[in-house]
């Protein structure tokens, strides 16, 4: 294969990526015998090679942690929380930005994070719903979801939340329109949007800092 | 023993049923903390699945070629039509899909090289890392012979046929002689209304994580509407005795009819674990969304109305058309409410089915219901306006007192107040009676309004209840939480039934290890569940009074059961209610640390037993099987219609609900308040186009489908009539979940139509229908 290159690999365009594949085949080669390969798998000869050529470093400052991280560049910020670091409270609807439930606040802005890859934030502060509260404290934001009933199956509601917390942050919440204006980025397919304003404008004019 | 109403209806701050509690699960919701199906992410030695669909409609697979996609890191294994281990029972045999409990679709891919929707699995890669897993199914070369397709009803190639049963009911349904009652009618009117493909498109696609715990020990995590229905299905697919499979599903991001069912995904997911011995994970993506879990059909109806010059219905023609796929006689089942919801003399309904290349459709709210309404509420506006007669006064002139399609008396209709409570909140008599004469500033408003009805459906379940020496007690049901309250108002239910506050009880659901009831949908659950509860409570008091009676330490001591009642947590004399003792105090003194009880709670007309309902009358003894059970409502609706752009904004909504008993009216009023939304959207924007060529969906994700988001939504108005109903359930509860959407799209189309005088009988309602009916003539 490293003569006649297989249109649908990308370019070989390093010995490396070509030793690894030619080594990776070796191990594949009974894929359709799955016990073989799952053993072979489980020596994690596979995740060695890769993790020497395929994956980059980076450090993330997570809801005040920090993350010393070795990510392959292709994994997105939504996928390195949810299915590396386990922080599944930020959502996949649709991994291609356009329902917003991935929403989380990198450098205190909202961006979907299934939009952007992890290895593109290297040295950045990301927040997401599971860093919002501090302890057992619900965040403003969080407080007033519950008590307007922001939600039904609760899906969408962390990216709501991060989204709501911005869009007051940013200085969007100054009227019922503007608000429903700078929230239409987040679907609510249970339909709770007169009660997500009015979340909105409760914390607005509560007071409390956001 | 008679039973005490623990809910009073003249006393509704007794408890907290009826109070607007906030959700008990909204703390984990709202910290992320509440667990997805997709989101077990601590199993040992999870790995991910990913499904390689066809891009072809029709044809045979003649080729897949692994070789790349084998070489590919982290690949565990790849299946395909040719290694796929073997389903014990599927639904391409007859014979078999009769073992299952839910079988949307006479099909199961990749059980031969045939294909017969764009989008059906040909491939399932498993590896170690998502992020592999996609790399190597994009790696596939599937080579499929197409053959011709047929893209809908609508395809000239298709063939129009009268099924003889849709969904248990027939084909045709004729009362009385509706030809020849249209015939003779003084005002006749004809019209045909078309919808587009909807989907369902919770916020959480499909999900399902497989673990087999052993050979015979599987237990799936499974996006579901109902984990019982779920389990049972697999069961027997998978070849297990049902005890074998176990069903969790904690919380659902969504559902609207797609996760009531188990569809391919989910056994493939199982499958797929048991081959490599591994828990996988397989997540649909939000394109394959749109082609693994059904969707409402596509479909044109022909209502011909037959009418006095006074306005009082004779006749109605209903005839349906519509796409099913090549294996399944499947239509929603529109003439259900066209042949109940007004006093009419002769009804005729017939369904024509045409096969295509498409999936089976499926259950989305209110299915049949809400087309259904947008038809008949559609033309009925159009008589009103014909005969100069109040939309309103239109629909209290064929207002039917007992149920038209089978002469029973309702349980319950409370319909003339939804109106009159609607019309008073949105200020109806405001309404100028001629079209397209209201104007702010460039656009035109309009005002409409529809009624809304959806049936109360058979179901049962059981629940238990164990309550603790210190005043704590887990319930628990095998229901679902689709966001529609119910861990939220079994709480409260629970709390009032054993006198204890709603922060004492643990109430758990979504696992096949507790008590087994049926699946959320229909608007069952609410209803089913509650009952179940209350009467599994219920069952702890005859308990307790047993103990009472035989401790000579309790005030209670030798009392006959039926002296005993039970008030707030206490049993209590009944001829001196000062005299008795609390739950607690008979079980500490007995040593119980707990005891437990058990029931199951019917829902509809199955339902015979009034004397243990709490809200009726015991000396009563009708049945409920001899009444006819609806929920009923009306929404009110104002637009806004740029004459110049085509577009309509919803600025006002006002819906008016009578379904029984209101467990919690904060939740209800949500989920009344999304039932509209999801109308509206069908109303102005949802579609799924088929490409008519390639039979294969040209806008399948959330950009191409337009669903409502917050801009396109004004404040709402929520009202539930005070109903009360003995006949349906214990708790006297008729579920809302479906009535919400029943009747909105037309309250919209009804709203145009005021507002520009022309009527739009296709729907989604885009602006270039609206811009090509404004260039038409009034």
């Amino acid at each position: 294969m490293a003569t006649n290159h297989d249109p649908d690999l990308p370019a070989p365009h390093d010995e490396h990526r070509r030793n690894f594949l030619k080594q990776s085949s070796l191990l594949t080669a009974l894929a359709l015998v799955p016990s073989a390969v799952v053993e072979a798998a489980e020596s994690k000869l596979d995740e060695r090679v890769a993790e020497a050529i395929e994956k980059i470093p980076l450090s993330l400052k997570i809801n005040g942690k920090k993350h010393k991280l070795k990510v392959e560049p292709r994994t997105t910020l939504l996928d390195l929380l949810r299915e590396d670091l386990h922080l599944t409270g930020t959502k996949k609807g649709c991994d291609y930005g356009q329902c917003g439930a991935c929403t989380v606040h990198v450098d205190g802005l909202r961006v979907n994070s299934c939009l952007s890859f992890a290895v593109m934030h290297d040295g950045q502060e990301i927040t997401t719903i599971e860093g919002l509260a501090s302890g057992d404290d619900l965040h403003p934001m969080q407080e007033a979801f519950v008590k307007h009933d922001g939600f039904q199956c609760g899906y969408c509601t962390p990216g709501q939340i991060m989204s709501a917390v911005a869009c007051v942050r940013e200085g969007h919440a100054g009227s019922e329109a503007e608000i429903r204006e700078y929230m239409s980025g987040n679907i609510c397919r249970c339909g709770a949007y007169a009660n997500i304003v009015a979340a909105i404008q409760d914390v607005k004019s509560g007071g409390k800092k956001v | 023993m008679d039973i005490e109403p623990t809910f009073s209806k003249t006393n509704p701050t007794a408890g907290v049923v009826g109070q607007p509690m906030s959700r008990v699960d909204g703390w984990a919701k709202v910290t992320g903390r509440a667990t997805y199906s997709a989101e077990y992410s601590g199993l040992p030695g999870l790995v991910h699945a990913v499904l390689k669909t066809s891009d072809v409609a029709h044809g045979r697979v003649q080729s897949i070629d692994v070789s790349a996609a084998q070489r590919a890191p982290g690949v565990l294994a790849i299946f395909t039509h040719q290694n796929l281990p073997k389903l014990a029972k599927t639904p391409n045999s007859p014979d078999d899909r009769k073992a299952f409990v839910s079988s949307p679709m006479g099909f199961f891919p990749m059980e031969s090289d045939q294909i017969f929707y764009a989008g059906q699995p040909v491939a399932v890669v498993v590896a170690d890392t998502l992020e592999r897993a996609q790399y190597a199914a994009s790696l596939l070369k599937v080579s499929i012979v197409p053959e011709a397709t047929i893209s809908s009803y609508l395809d000239p190639k298709a063939q129009l046929y009268t099924p003889k049963t849709v969904k248990g009911m027939p084909g045709v349904t004729k009362r009385g002689d509706a030809q020849e009652a249209f015939a003779g009618a003084p005002v006749q009117l004809t019209a045909t209304y078309t919808h587009a493909t909807i989907h369902h498109n919770p916020m959480e696609p499909g999900a399902t994580t497989a673990h087999w715990e052993g050979p015979n020990r599987l237990t799936v995590y499974d996006s579901t509407q109902g984990v019982s229905e779920t389990q049972k299905t697999l069961a027997a697919m998978l070849g297990l005795a049902t005890e074998q499979v176990r069903v969790v599903c904690k919380f659902i991001g969504g559902g609207f009819g797609c996760k009531a069912w188990v569809w391919p995904h989910t056994t493939l997911a199982a499958l797929v674990a048991k081959a490599v011995g591994r828990p996988v994970k397989l997540v649909l993506t939000r394109p394959q969304q749109f082609t693994s879990m059904g969707h409402r059909e596509e479909q044109a109806q022909t209502l011909r109305l037959g009418a006095t010059r006074e306005g009082k219905l004779l006749a109605l023609i209903h005839d349906k058309s519509s796409t099913t796929s090549p294996w399944d006689d499947y239509a929603e089942t529109n003439t259900r409410i066209t042949n109940m919801l007004y006093a009419l003399p002769a009804f005729e309904g017939t369904y024509h089915l045409a096969h295509a290349n498409v999936m089976t459709s499926t259950a989305t709210r209110a299915p049949g219901d809400m087309p259904g309404a947008f038809a008949l509420e559609s033309s009925m506006d159009d008589l009103a306006y014909q005969l100069g007669l109040d939309p309103i006064q239109i629909r209290l002139l064929n207002y039917a007192d007992k149920d038209p399609s089978n002469g029973h008396p309702w349980s319950s209709k409370s319909l003339k107040q939804c109106y009159q409570r609607g019309a008073e909140l949105f200020g109806w008599n405001q309404r100028n009676p001629k079209n397209g004469q209201t104007r702010a500033g460039k656009t035109l408003v309009g005002w409409g309004m529809a009624t809304a009805s959806y049936p109360v459906h058979n179901s049962q379940g059981n629940a238990r209840v164990r309550l603790y020496a210190d005043g704590h007690a887990v319930v628990q049901a095998g229901a679902t939480d689709l966001g529609t309250g119910t861990y939220t108002v079994m709480t409260q239910v629970a709390a009032d039934s054993l006198g204890l506050p709603p922060e004492n009880i643990r109430f758990e659901l979504g696992d096949t290890d507790l008590p087994s009831t049926q699946w959320s949908g229909g608007s069952t659950a609410a209803g089913r569940v509650s009952s179940s509860v209350y009467l599994a409570a219920q069952d702890v008091w005859q308990r307790l009074i047993k103990v009472a009676v035989q401790d000579n330490k309790s005030p209670l001591y030798r009392a006959k059961i039926e002296d005993v009642m039970v008030v707030k947590g206490q049993l209590l004399f009944r001829t001196d209610p000062d005299t008795g003792e609390a739950f607690g105090e008979v079980m500490k003194r007995a040593g119980m640390s707990d005891i437990e009880g058990s029931a199951l709670g019917r829902y509809g007309s199955s339902y015979e037993a009034p004397r243990a309902a709490a809200n009726a009358d015991p000396n009563k003894k009708d049945h409920a099987s001899e009444h006819s059970m609806h929920a009923f409502g009306a929404h009110f609706c104002e637009v806004h219609v740029d004459p110049e752009l085509g577009t309509v904004r919803v600025t006002k909504w006002v819906s008016v609900i009578a379904g029984g008993r209101i467990l919690n009216p904060k939740t209800a009023r949500s989920q009344v308040m999304g039932g509209s939304i999801f109308g509206i959207g069908a109303a102005l924007m949802e579609t799924t186009e088929r490409d008519p060529h390639l039979a294969r969906y040209t806008n399948a994700d959330l950009a191409g489908y337009h669903i409502p988001v917050n801009a396109d939504i004004p404040d709402m108005t929520v009202e539930f009539i005070d109903e009360h109903d003995p006949y349906v359930n214990a708790m006297g509860v008729k579920g809302i979940g479906e009535i919400s959407i029943v009747g909105t799209s037309a309250a919209v189309a009804n709203a145009v139509f005021h507002a520009t005088g022309r009527r739009l009988r296709s729907l989604p309602m885009t602006p270039d229908k609206v811009l090509a009916a404004m260039r038409e003539p009034v």
